[in-house]
């Protein structure tokens, strides 16, 4: 905060400052959602995993092309890549402090989310659709 | 970025031994966090010996007996001595709590060791300055908010709505639980804290107000409410025996409610 105690700002005025974001609740509530998602599809997107363990290029694809498996790994995509973009931002609230810097880490990490899911998404219809 | 080491005029050093009372058959060691702001010296941990023949059982009569007898610039808060004005609040071994509801035989191994509430600026040795706590409690708006004209005679609650505010409305605002939680540690001057929250929450649950909904706007926000990460030290220092926490929870699980 810019604000130090040093300021003559009464002590309300600070605690106020720029009132309530009225914002919050959709992160904490996705976080969530995403949480139970994780949970529900962990154990299918390992028994995926095991089956791949050993196979080529071919078996593998066409395990993937399966279109059940490839909705499963795609919301498995989804919600851990949004689950750890939430994270890292709580993370980064908490503990940077400069404004500027922080900013600067919120934008980096929304792309590095990004960055990732789309990858993997990318890769997974790539190597499901046998291209 | 979060500072995880004391500042350099913070940093304790040093301290003196105060002679043992003469003439004690039974003493209790006391390490006490001494700070004066006029002698531009960094803060000390001074060593006193407490005759416990001649002196109560609590943390705070052991206090009471070195400013009395040993060293009267010791300096600390104290009304009631009975846990209810919450003045006395303190860091006993370790543990944020009130020094008169605190026996000093509970502190089990060597000296009893007491320092200010963490993490708050300090006015004088045992002394926080807890000017930005009592704003965050009057940013809630403590106090019943309506709309329809008074009634001629009470406000009406059923006893069951009476029975919600049980677990919210005994809290002293002794700081214990904010002052022991980290999230508060990092961000106290956007985040409430626990106290405000859970005095937030004794509003929010009221049946008689009529701001249920104001409140929660001025609430949603993820500094002043959101970076509660259910950590759980409030409930564990309160001396109550309250559960900020799980109110926090209820506001939380309120603002999902309302977007549902």
């Amino acid at each position: 905060m810019s604000d130090s105690r040093s300021s003559m700002r009464t002590p309300l005025g600070r605690v106020r400052n720029l009132g309530a974001s009225h914002s919050g609740t959709t992160d904490f509530w996705r976080q969530r959602l995403t949480a139970m998602a994780m949970t529900l599809l962990i154990v299918p997107v390992l028994f995926v995993i095991l089956t791949l363990v050993g196979r080529n290029h071919a078996g593998a694809a066409q395990i993937l092309g399966s279109l059940p498996i490839a909705i499963i790994l795609l919301l498995f995509i989804v919600a851990s890549t949004w689950h750890m973009k939430i994270g890292m931002q709580v993370v980064i609230e908490d503990y940077v402090h400069n404004e500027k810097l922080k900013l600067a880490s919120i934008m980096a990490n929304n792309f590095f989310c990004a960055a990732v899911a789309l990858a993997s998404i990318y890769a997974l219809l790539k190597l499901s659709s046998g291209v | 970025m979060v500072e995880f080491a004391l500042p350099k005029n913070s940093k304790i050093s040093g301290g003196k031994t105060w002679p043992k009372p003469a003439g004690a058959t039974e003493t209790r060691e006391f390490k006490i966090y001494r700070w004066n702001p006029d002698d531009g010296k960094n803060p000390s941990v001074d060593t006193y010996y407490v005759d416990t023949n001649d002196c109560g059982p609590m943390v705070l009569d052991g206090l009471i007996w070195i400013k009395n007898h040993i060293d009267p610039t010791l300096t600390f808060r104290r009304s009631c001595r009975e846990g209810v004005c919450g003045s006395c609040a303190m860091n006993i071994d370790g543990q944020n709590t009130l020094a008169c509801t605190k026996s000093m035989h509970d502190v089990k191994d060597g000296a009893v060791k007491v320092n200010p509430l963490p993490h708050q600026p300090v006015v004088k040795d045992l002394v926080p300055d807890l000017t930005n706590f009592y704003a965050q409690y009057a940013s809630i708006e403590p106090w019943l908010k309506t709309v329809t004209p008074t009634p001629q005679k009470e406000w009406k609650q059923s006893h069951e709505d009476r029975e919600k505010l049980d677990g919210l409305y005994e809290c002293i605002l002794c700081a214990c639980c904010s002052t022991s939680c980290p999230s508060y540690w990092w961000n106290s001057e956007r985040f409430l804290g626990p106290a405000a929250l859970l005095q937030a929450t004794r509003w929010v649950t009221d049946s008689r107000d009529e701001a249920t909904g104001e409140r929660l706007d001025n609430l949603e926000d993820p500094f002043r409410l959101y970076r509660c990460h259910t950590i759980m030290n409030c409930a564990k220092a309160c001396p109550k025996g309250l559960n900020p926490s799980e109110a926090i929870a209820e506001l939380k699980l309120k603002l999902v409610e309302r977007q549902m």
